[in-house]
């Protein structure tokens, strides 16, 4: 056993550990944030209210029709998207050709009409959800004990993050995808139906929020500001990783994580800060972020 | 003729009017403000809540039968110090606020004490917990009525330290009210014979709570205490659960705990948590009664003990001034408030000191197990009744300068 700065080594990897299950969250919702920019150029400031509506989706799933927490973790993203598809062809889709501001201020509007509906009807303490019976307990790991629910949270957020990247990076869905957003009327000249596909885009980047809403939901108090406590650090978290890229939302979401779980340790007054003093320092070296080109 | 028979209606209207307007010439005006929490972790605990404890005050006193014209406001301060200071100035000064209710967050209660005594106007705090505004940050202006940091820590961390939890790790909310309840419990405790052994910030609000969880258990302490509120000690409670503390053997204490919190945790969670609290609903029939009329106005939900607070000063105010018959000098109210010995339906009989700290009894109260909860707002059973002369700190140890030095 040895210290570093007076914190023992096994705290230490506890924390790195328990940062980076935070950070999985950050990278679901900043690739969802990424997806939708990159491909609409929209700034989706609903996505908080998108990431709480999954988890109440969840709740309601099991307190009003009986379905359990594992139906629910494809059931409530299912339902969000399509919420977000509505909102999409409805709303959003008129304002493509005007400046990202309008995107922003309309679904900042959606964000608050959203949860101050929730707010009315089920109050701001939140809702009880349990930890599903599969995942309850958890292992003691020498340095930690760590919840079962936690290992499920990052290993179930890897796997949707680099599948994410996978087929937009690798397929050829994804090719039409990053086409599109390049020169959409090119695309839709060689037949691919673009208006659809970027209907679609959006469902799905609203879906992740959803998902990641019903991960939550077990852990966090299921409450109607839950997405906008987290959002802004998750938009820091794009800007940080550059906005529209999708492995660097993904990346830098872990990354964040664990360096907000070493600031919990060190100095953990300034955990609420720390991401965004590095956001600051990132605009000022390499204002269009880590990973994003510079255009 | 329809014609004819519209104007003569407004005169007859136009008629009614001056005269009442008359007749309330002869009544004192009350206008009260309650600012509070209305969106955020505090909503549910004052909110609306509050609101309608006023109201329901302002129907019991039958204000009206004694000659005053009450008049209720409300607005959200968003727990933010600056919006809650922005929005008492406008109250006091262009709006004829009279007396400003519940003002939960402590931070946004210190800045609106201090503008009360500014303006001599009348501030009846419910909602904030600092024992500064009864101690060196005290004011002639200023009652605080349901609960503090003290009273709170010496409930729960005497009692917990007694039971044989002697020593202590706290979570800590890092602004006024957390810090001053942190302070107050670690000397309730080491009166007591137990010992802290250590403490961690985390910034309000908070989500995550799980890095804390993990040095609470390091820490090896018998008991973990959350010195936070609302929205913080179910998302530390939830966690705490999720990861074994209780399982290995340390005890929680949630010290400022209220029914709503345990309502949004579930009794599964929160089963065998020991809290103090100055009101529960479900504690004697007055209170039941109260209850009852407050859910009916608030879609099913059982007040908070703060909306207790706001109902009980709301009717000892309006008791001062319908002997006053005056609402200008914020402090000869105030002074008048201390004088009167205080009865309700609530709180029974008690008494406001002379550094404003309004006396009554607290309750230690235990979470019932899923199993013993016999409805949906069943969650406590009564462990212990700290009466009124334990439950506060001595009035010599607060520092409040109106207290005269012996």
């Amino acid at each position: 056993m040895f210290t570093i700065f007076g914190v023992p080594s096994a705290a230490l990897f506890g924390q790195l550990l328990l940062g980076l299950i935070n950070g999985s969250f950050y990278a679901i919702l900043s690739l969802g944030l990424a997806v939708i920019f990159g491909l609409l150029n929209i700034i989706n400031f609903a996505h908080g209210a998108q990431y709480m509506m999954g988890a109440f989706v969840a709740w309601m799933l099991l307190n009003y029709a009986g379905i359990g927490y594992w139906p629910a973790l494809l059931l409530a993203p299912l339902l969000v998207g399509a919420f977000g598809v509505v909102l999409e062809r409805v709303m959003i889709s008129r304002l493509y050709k005007f400046d990202h501001l309008y995107g922003l201020l309309l679904t900042f509007g959606l964000a608050l009409i959203i949860q101050g509906l929730f707010r009315n009807q089920y109050g701001v303490s939140g809702l009880p959800y349990g930890i599903p019976a599969e995942l309850r307990g958890g292992q003691a790991l020498g340095f930690m004990f760590l919840p079962n629910y936690r290992a499920w949270v990052v290993v179930a957020s890897l796997v949707v993050c680099l599948v994410t990247w996978f087929v937009i990076e690798k397929t050829k869905l994804g090719a039409y995808l990053r086409a599109a957003t390049e020169n959409p009327t090119l695309v839709q000249a060689f037949g691919v139906n673009v208006p659809l596909m970027i209907t679609l885009t959006y469902g799905f980047g609203v879906a992740l929020a959803g998902f990641a809403g019903v991960l939550a939901a077990p852990i966090y108090s299921v409450n109607p500001n839950m997405g906008a406590d987290l959002i802004i650090v998750v938009f820091a978290v794009v800007v940080i990783g550059g906005m529209g890229s999708i492995l660097g939302s993904i990346l830098t979401g872990f990354a964040l994580g664990l360096v907000e779980g070493l600031t919990k340790v060190f100095y953990p007054e300034a955990s609420a800060t720390v991401i965004f003093v590095i956001m600051v320092l990132v605009l000022l070296v390499k204002p269009a972020g880590l990973f994003g080109r510079a255009t | 003729m329809t014609d004819t028979m519209t104007r003569l209606t407004r005169l007859a209207a136009t008629a009614v009017c001056a005269l009442a307007a008359s007749a309330a010439g002869a009544q004192t005006a009350v206008k009260f403000g309650v600012l509070n929490d209305r969106s955020g972790v505090y909503a549910d605990i004052t909110g609306e809540g509050s609101v309608v404890a006023t109201r329901l005050a302002v129907e019991d006193f039958k204000a009206a039968e004694k000659g005053l014209k009450v008049e209720v406001v409300s607005a959200d301060h968003q727990n933010k110090p600056d919006i809650g200071s922005n929005i008492a100035r406008t109250w006091f000064d262009q709006d004829g606020v009279d007396a400003i209710l519940d003002v939960p967050t402590s931070s946004v209660g210190l800045a609106v004490s201090g503008i009360a005594k500014e303006k001599n106007r009348v501030f009846l705090n419910s909602g904030s917990g600092t024992s500064d505004l009864t101690g060196r940050s005290c004011s002639p202006n200023t009652i605080s009525w349901t609960y503090d940091t003290w009273a709170l820590g010496n409930g729960t961390g005497a009692a917990m330290t007694k039971r044989g939890g002697n020593t202590w790790f706290f979570v800590t909310a890092d602004y006024a009210f957390g810090t001053a309840l942190e302070r107050d419990a670690t000397e309730a405790i080491k009166k007591a014979g137990g010992t802290v052994a250590g403490s961690v910030r985390h910034p309000f609000p908070g989500q995550d709570f799980s890095s804390f969880m993990l040095q609470a258990q390091a820490s090896k302490a018998k008991v973990v205490g959350f010195a936070n509120a609302g929205g913080d000690t179910i998302n530390s409670i939830k966690q705490a659960s999720e990861f074994g503390l209780v399982q290995g053997g340390q005890s929680l204490a949630g010290l400022l705990i209220f029914v709503t919190d345990i309502k949004s945790l579930g009794l599964q969670t929160a089963q065998g948590l020991v809290l103090t609290e100055p009101f529960y609903w479900d504690r004697d029939e007055a209170s039941r009664a109260f209850a009852r009329r407050f859910a009916e106005r608030m879609g099913g939900k059982m007040p908070s003990a703060v909306h207790a607070g706001v109902y009980s000063s709301a009717i000892h105010y309006m008791k001062a001034v319908a002997e006053l018959k005056d609402t200008k000098d914020g402090a000869a109210v105030v002074a008048k408030m201390k004088a009167m010995p205080t009865d309700d339906p609530i709180f029974g009989k008690g008494a406001v000191r002379q550094d404003g700290r309004k006396l009554h009894d607290m309750y230690l109260f235990e979470v019932k197990k899923p199993a013993e909860s016999k409805g949906e707002w069943d969650l406590y059973k009564t462990l212990a009744t700290i009466p009124a002369a334990e439950a506060w700190r001595p009035m010599a140890e607060g520092g409040c300068p109106l207290v005269p030095k012996t």
